[in-house]
């Protein structure tokens, strides 16, 4: 259990911000699920509940997520439903149970990167922005790759668009964490294959999905995407075990957006 | 701190650590029907409707309550007696140690689902551990209850 010497709730997100940069060991507290298993000492913990960051709205161009949204808004969210298949209620509804994801948040999951994430390979293989309060807006790949800074994330943003997407994953049970995941997707002939759980965090695979742009030759692109991806063992599962069922998972991924399509 | 709530019912102030979680606040208070059976977030036995939304206390910082409307089985006692008899008609009751969290969510699910299949009842109920039964007699006992099939 972590222990905080501090709690703050602060009013605006500013606020928010100054609190968390004033001591070093100053922490955003998302859902808490995650923090609670570990033992940081936290100097003082800053919850977001007073920050009007609870939402999931939808926009001309695009579906704007507040960070303090839960999973399980996301699952029942009627306009989620509508877009790209559900992949996003899809993809959080295996997460424990529904009084678990009550309380999780998207933000704290999006921005701690969690290697074992549903939620970002699923945003991933979406047109999914991220912002923070001081880094800006910008693509949800390039927050995954940037060097960690402290910050606060405020909102996800995900295009509109005709985009469709198929969400595959492996558990060894329901409720259990994945083994590997998988999101595949297609808009105007551009596909964008996605992997997480291996166990880092998402990446898309990029020459498979040209490849499929090229030549829809599914086996040689979950071959290939399964090489250009990279895997590693722990205690779940391991790196073998993982890169073969990923390839199963990206077939099946790209033959149901087929299907779809 | 003393947070504010709405405690089955009736406001009450609640007296906490900053860092302690609400399980561990309403047990204090005397509620003693909610059980840390997991303490890690996993077994659903800590359910208490929050905002009319099945949580786990265990997982939520006390403060998150503050002002809020909680409600644990003991403020919902005819109801859940209600579902109580059926279980225990269909033998799925045993030691009773996840009962609690276990009706709770159960009586949460029939408020938020309409007419669910035995797929969606299912998949609502997972995260709500029984190291008892085969989970068979709380299927029987659940479907008896929303009288689905």
């Amino acid at each position: 259990m972590f222990t905080l010497l501090d709690l703050m709730q602060p009013s605006t997100i500013d606020e928010a911000y100054q609190l968390l940069m004033a001591k070093r060991n100053n922490t955003v507290l998302g859902g808490c699920a995650f923090l609670r298993l570990g033992s940081s000492r936290i100097g003082t913990g800053i919850e977001l509940s007073k920050l009007p960051l609870d939402y999931i709205m939808e926009q001309e161009d695009y579906i704007e997520i507040g960070a303090m949204t839960t999973f399980r808004e996301l699952e029942t969210s009627t306009v989620l439903k509508q877009y790209f298949n559900g992949i996003l209620p899809q993809a959080v509804s295996n997460i424990i149970g529904v009084q678990f994801r009550n309380v999780v948040t998207v933000g704290a999951s999006v921005f701690s990167r969690y290697g074992f994430s549903d939620l970002i390979t699923a945003l991933l293989t979406l047109d999914t922005e991220v912002e923070l309060y001081k880094g800006g807006r910008m693509p949800l790949a390039e927050f995954l790759v940037k060097k960690y800074e402290k910050d606060l994330l405020t909102r996800v943003f995900i295009k509109k668009e005709q985009r469709i997407a198929s969400y595959q994953n492996m558990r060894n049970s329901a409720s259990d964490f994945p083994l590997v995941n998988v999101a595949v997707s297609c808009y105007q002939n551009q596909w964008r294959i996605v992997a997480g759980a291996t166990p880092a965090p998402a990446k898309i695979a990029k020459r498979a999905s040209l490849l499929l742009e090229k030549n829809l030759a599914i086996d040689d692109a979950a071959d290939l995407a399964v090489e250009e991806l990279v895997f590693g063992s722990n205690a779940r599962a391991t790196a073998e075990y993982r890169k073969a069922i990923c390839k199963v998972l990206i077939k099946r991924g790209i033959e149901e957006v087929l299907q779809w399509r | 701190m003393e947070i504010e709530v709405i405690l089955n019912h009736k406001p009450v102030t609640l007296t906490a650590e900053k860092d302690e979680f609400l399980a561990d606040v309403l047990r204090r208070h005397g509620l003693l029907s909610i059980r840390k059976g997991c303490n890690t977030a996993c077994c659903g036995l800590c359910t208490v409707w929050l905002e009319g939304k099945p949580t786990l206390s265990c997982n939520i910082l006390a403060i998150r309550a503050t002002g809020k409307e909680i409600i644990t089985i003991e403020g919902i006692a005819e109801e859940a007696d209600e579902f109580a008899n059926i279980l225990v008609a269909e033998g799925a009751e045993q030691c009773g140690f996840c009962s609690p969290g276990f009706i709770m969510t159960v009586i949460a699910m029939k408020k938020e689902l309409e007419n669910p299949s035995e797929a969606e009842i299912v998949h609502y109920l997972t995260g709500n551990l029984c190291r008892c039964t085969g989970y068979m007699g709380q299927l029987r006992a659940v479907k008896t209850y929303l009288e689905v099939k």
